[in-house]
């Protein structure tokens, strides 16, 4: 069973977003998505300063199997990308939740929090 | 969906599995890059009895495979050895590719398992005129073990004989039932064993207590690929003709009376206009993947396997080219254009083609 940490939410999609104590938003892919995934070669992070509108295509992250698209959970600007991942992508595949995330926004709204999962209706998902 | 008889194996070690042409197969059992290191470094096992395995009897099977393989059986008719070539149709269009193995006069093939009930049906339609009886081994698995350390396994096995040692690159043998073959799909060294399905699962629980890494279809597609060997129905279908498949050297018409399904067709090709398969790497950061489009001076071309390479830590690819192509060229990833390298499809150890 994957780690589901109780203070994030999700997507369908296995994103998952962190509201951090600044009110800024951190945004990942969840332990069950990139153990589906597996060694994660590569990943196609947005500008900083680019905007996002929630559930669209923002960043790609390549296995040696295939590629996916990564949406983002919430719409905002931006602030800042995890520049780690260029060199060490790996990072995502040893931890998800913590050093593994992909960038963090301003979000334009937060009551779009409320469309997103709980970890207790993401872990059902995993489950299917 | 169909199941080999390693199947509660592979789910015992975690294995995540997967739909293979109708065949749940393992993928991975942890992680591919892992598992392909462990064959380029040590000694993998692999569970390849999805692949359709056909025996003959009767009749003149020289002339029968004479007849159906564009490679000429006539090299290894009277030695104990695999041959590798492709199954054509009378347009020239590749059936599939296989190896056909010779010893203790006995032909034994393998085929791809997608293709199986083609070949069947194939091989039945063409046996009758040479009186040839087409034996289905769907009671058989295949065993692959590859990597430098692969044949020293095998040889700890004490009820092996010990006569495989001796086999050379591309050798075989039979004991029994039992077909020993030097050959693989991996570039590297090792043994593929043709072996019946009630002996598969000791056989596989003696290697991996030897120390062998089981390995999954997804290490087995980047191994292959770093080698340059073709996967049919992804580098190749029937709808290419060999030439632009890089399997010329697998066309035999040294024996001028030789008459075989396609040759004809070939004749008619002109080589120096067909398109080739190329080895790309990708200079840029990113992934090659099949059917991003390339670019060169003098024309154009596609993706047809593209991965990442865990030996060369880059991103490679095989790809089907115009002719005309230097060194570098473009391809298209996402509406961007990056770099590519033209080289040999054999990735390991070879250097940069010139022109």
């Amino acid at each position: 069973m994957s780690d589901i940490p109780g203070d994030l939410k999700f997507l369908s999609s296995h994103e998952w977003a962190r509201v951090e104590s600044d009110g800024t938003i951190t945004i990942g892919i969840s332990d069950h998505a990139q153990d589906l995934l597996g060694d994660i070669v590569f990943v196609e992070l947005p500008e900083v300063g680019q905007f996002v509108d929630a559930e669209n295509d923002t960043a790609i992250v390549e296995s040696v199997k295939a590629a996916s698209d990564i949406y983002s959970p919430l719409s905002g600007e931006v602030i800042e990308v995890n520049s780690h991942l260029e060199n060490q992508p790996e990072i995502i595949n040893s931890s998800p939740y913590e050093d593994g995330w992909f960038f963090k926004l301003t979000p334009s709204d937060m009551g779009e929090l409320d469309n997103l999962l709980s970890p207790e209706d993401y872990s059902d998902i995993c489950e299917d | 969906m169909n199941k080999t008889p390693l199947h509660n194996a592979h789910v015992q070690l975690g294995a995540k599995m997967v739909n293979f042409s109708d065949w749940e197969m393992p993928i991975s059992y942890s992680s591919l890059i892992n598992e392909h290191h462990a064959v380029r470094n040590a000694a993998g096992i692999f569970d390849v009895s999805h692949m359709s395995v056909f025996d003959f009897d009767e009749g003149n099977q020289i002339a029968f495979f004479e007849k159906i393989f564009a490679n000429d059986i006539k090299k290894i008719s009277k030695v104990n050895k695999a041959i590798y070539g492709a199954l054509l149709n009378e347009e020239g269009g590749i059936l599939d590719d296989l190896i056909i193995y010779h010893a203790n006069d006995k032909f034994r093939l393998v085929s791809n398992c997608s293709t199986q009930d083609q070949n069947r049906q194939w091989f039945e339609k063409h046996a009758v005129e040479f009186g040839v009886k087409v034996i289905e081994r769907s009671d058989m698995g295949i065993l692959a073990i590859q990597g430098p350390d692969a044949l020293n396994k095998v040889l700890e096995i004490k009820d092996i004989d010990a006569q495989v040692n001796t086999l050379q690159s591309f050798g075989c043998m039979f004991e029994g039932d039992k077909l020993y073959a030097r050959t693989g799909y991996t570039g590297e060294d090792g043994l593929e064993v043709i072996v019946p399905t009630q002996d598969i699962n000791h056989l596989w629980e003696q290697l991996l207590q030897l120390g062998c890494t089981p390995i999954g279809l997804g290490a087995r597609d980047t191994l292959r690929l770093e080698a340059g060997l073709n996967l049919y129905g992804n580098d190749m279908t029937i709808n290419n003709h060999p030439y632009e498949s890089n399997l010329g050297w697998t066309i035999d018409m040294s024996d001028e009376n030789r008459e075989f399904i396609g040759k004809d067709a070939l004749l008619s090709i002109d080589q120096t206009k067909s398109q080739k398969i190329v080895g790309i790497i990708l200079q840029d950061k990113g992934v090659l993947r099949p059917g991003y489009e390339i670019t060169h001076e003098k024309g154009k071309g596609v993706v047809l396997s593209g991965s990442y390479s865990p030996t060369l830590q880059s991103s490679i690819g095989l790809a089907r080219v115009d002719q005309g192509y230097k060194e570098n060229g473009k391809v298209m990833i996402r509406n961007k254009v990056l770099n590519i390298d033209f080289v040999s499809p054999r990735f390991l150890g070879q250097g940069k083609i010139s022109s």
